[in-house]
């Protein structure tokens, strides 16, 4: 039997050259890709060091990039031990504070009612910043590692509930008639159906909130905490130690960073189909 | 280029009844598959009330392959959404194989192609054709044929692990016809199906679902906008008319069971391509 659409690309021998000429602008345009952001990346730091060199700013108004990058190899101990408690505080909220939008936004996809009571409260608490939030959980929580997790856990929370109910209710709504002739039960529209459409949507809102995490953790850490990153921005700053400073802050945007680089991977491992194509 | 159903002949044992089977009226009378009596549809918005259906009456016997044609408006998909089940009418009665639409909606009898192939885009063509198999699973009749076998009916052998966005609009929308019958409806509803397609692809879908449905011997409903494909498609065609939407006219086609595309030159084909224009002028 014959198929009539079957996609036959014969590649055609004349063609060949010109076909290896457009490889070739294809693997340059892969490179300028790379190159482009390095050059910018270095340019930023030239130009910091140029204007520190010139101006002559006092060491503990601005360090020079060469001074910062010392200070990160002298205390690399002390650094990765203030890293990891700001690590496991970031993965903990992130984990905490996704799992419950997720659940949030599936209980309101199913209930209009909840989702009108409760989302304006939603919004509200969202609407108080960070560093307001975090002195309250501190009183509740005291000063161990908890206060500094429910922080990070209440940053990610809002980006992953918003995108998850709209992801959960961007489903084609054909496709919903189609489960509807089907007799499909509401579970089985959840989990063949809205989950697959959400994903999308929950992977541009775990992006967020992987770098809203490590915000949270650091910003928790800023009252009476006396280990992580947070902890040692403070001291530092006390201290007019601005390479230390600098180099703390280096440390938690790596680690945004690899959490960042890390939901990226993970997306492109579970995702691997066109979203809106059929 | 060959049409995607040459090879069926070793498929024909899947629908166990003989070919040709066409000609409404002959035989013995057959029970109808749908019928509507009195049907009234209205959706109200915020400043008016469309009256999708008006007092439609209409029977589709059994096994037969009925068109819908008819401005915009004038309530075609809506008929077809009243059947499936998926929109309740405000008055009248509509019955299918002598029960509610539910019922025949819960015994899987129905299967609905949409003018949107709505394909999953995370599942291959094939797992796409399997979905109607793993939902309600209680529920489900299994067709004679497998999926694999009704891809191949719709012309579609060896692009069983394309995904989506691999397949033509048409190659999509033919993967959807055979979902819908992945699940051994006894009737399909046809929503535009081939609405969005370019007129070559649609024709020769034409005809391969004419060979389709004399292959399954299911009743057949199918929407369109298009008088040829009404014509060439249908052994009736209800033309409808708009606000509020109602039955026009009953056209029966008399043309030749076998149809191929050379019929479409045809004097009958014409003339009755002419009658349904006319008609159409004065909805």
């Amino acid at each position: 039997m014959s198929v009539p659409f079957a996609d036959v690309h014969p590649a055609p021998a004349a063609g060949d050259a010109e076909q290896a000429r457009f490889d070739a602008m294809q693997l340059r345009a892969r490179w300028r890709r790379r190159l482009m952001p390095a050059i910018g990346i270095t340019g930023l730091i030239a130009l910091w060091w140029a204007v520190v060199a010139g101006f002559e700013v006092r060491p503990f108004i601005a360090p020079s990039p060469w001074a910062v990058a010392q200070t990160l190899f002298a205390k690399r101990d002390v650094l990765l031990a203030n890293l990891l408690p700001t690590a496991g505080e970031a993965l903990g909220g992130f984990l905490i504070g996704n799992l419950a939008a997720i659940a949030v936004a599936t209980l309101f996809v199913h209930s209009r009612r909840l989702q009108e009571i409760f989302f304006p409260v939603v919004v509200m608490f969202n609407s108080i910043p960070v560093v307001a939030k975090a002195p309250i959980l501190v009183l509740m929580m005291g000063n161990g590692v908890e206060p500094k997790i429910a922080i990070a856990a209440l940053v990610c929370f809002f980006p992953t509930l918003v995108n998850s109910v709209r992801g959960l209710e961007a489903v084609n709504p054909q496709a919903m008639e189609l489960m509807r002739v089907l007799s499909a039960s509401r579970s089985e529209i959840f989990f063949k159906l809205r989950l697959f459409c959400a994903l999308p949507y929950l992977f541009s809102a775990l992006r967020i909130a992987a770098s809203m995490a490590v915000i949270g953790a650091v910003v928790g850490e800023w009252i009476g905490a006396t280990q992580g990153i947070g902890a040692m921005i403070i001291q530092a700053t006390y201290n007019f130690d601005s390479a230390l400073l600098y180099a703390a802050i280096i440390m938690s945007a790596c680690l945004s960073g690899c959490f960042f680089m890390a939901i990226v991977l993970l997306e492109r491992a579970i995702i691997r189909w066109h979203p809106e194509s059929a | 280029m060959d049409a995607g159903l040459s090879g069926l002949s070793g498929l024909s044992g899947l629908s166990g009844l003989d070919l040709p089977r066409d000609a409404p009226g002959t035989g013995p009378a057959r029970a109808p598959a749908i019928s509507c009596r009195n049907l009234q549809v209205r959706f109200f918005t915020e400043h008016r009330t469309i009256t999708a259906l008006q007092g439609l009456n209409v029977d589709v016997p059994t096994g037969e392959f009925l068109t819908l044609l008819g401005p915009s408006g004038c309530g075609k998909s809506t008929l077809l959404r009243v059947v499936a089940d998926l929109v309740q009418p405000n008055h009248g009665e509509v019955r299918v194989f002598g029960a509610l639409p539910q019922v025949a909606r819960l015994n899987r009898d129905i299967g609905f192609v949409f003018q949107d192939p709505a394909l999953l885009p995370w599942r291959n063509a094939l797992q796409n054709v399997e979905l109607p198999l793993q939902v309600a699973v209680n529920r489900v009749r299994r067709a004679k044929a497998t999926p694999r076998e009704l891809l191949e009916l719709v012309g579609l052998k060896g692009n069983e692990r394309a995904y989506p966005h691999e397949l033509s609009g048409g190659m999509r929308q033919r993967v959807s016809i055979a979902r819908a019958l992945a699940s051994d409806p006894k009737i399909l509803l046809m929503d535009e199906p081939f609405g969005a397609l370019d007129e070559i692809t649609r024709e020769r879908l034409n005809e391969e679902l004419r060979r389709v449905w004399r292959e399954l011997g299911i009743t057949l409903l199918f929407v369109t906008h298009s008088i040829h494909e009404a014509a060439y498609l249908g052994q009736r065609v209800l033309m409808m008319a708009a606000n509020p939407g109602r039955v026009h006219a009953i056209v029966p086609v008399e043309l030749p069971p076998d149809r191929t595309p050379a019929l479409r030159e045809s004097r009958e084909f014409i003339a009755l391509t002419s009658e349904l224009r006319r008609l159409l002028g004065a909805c």
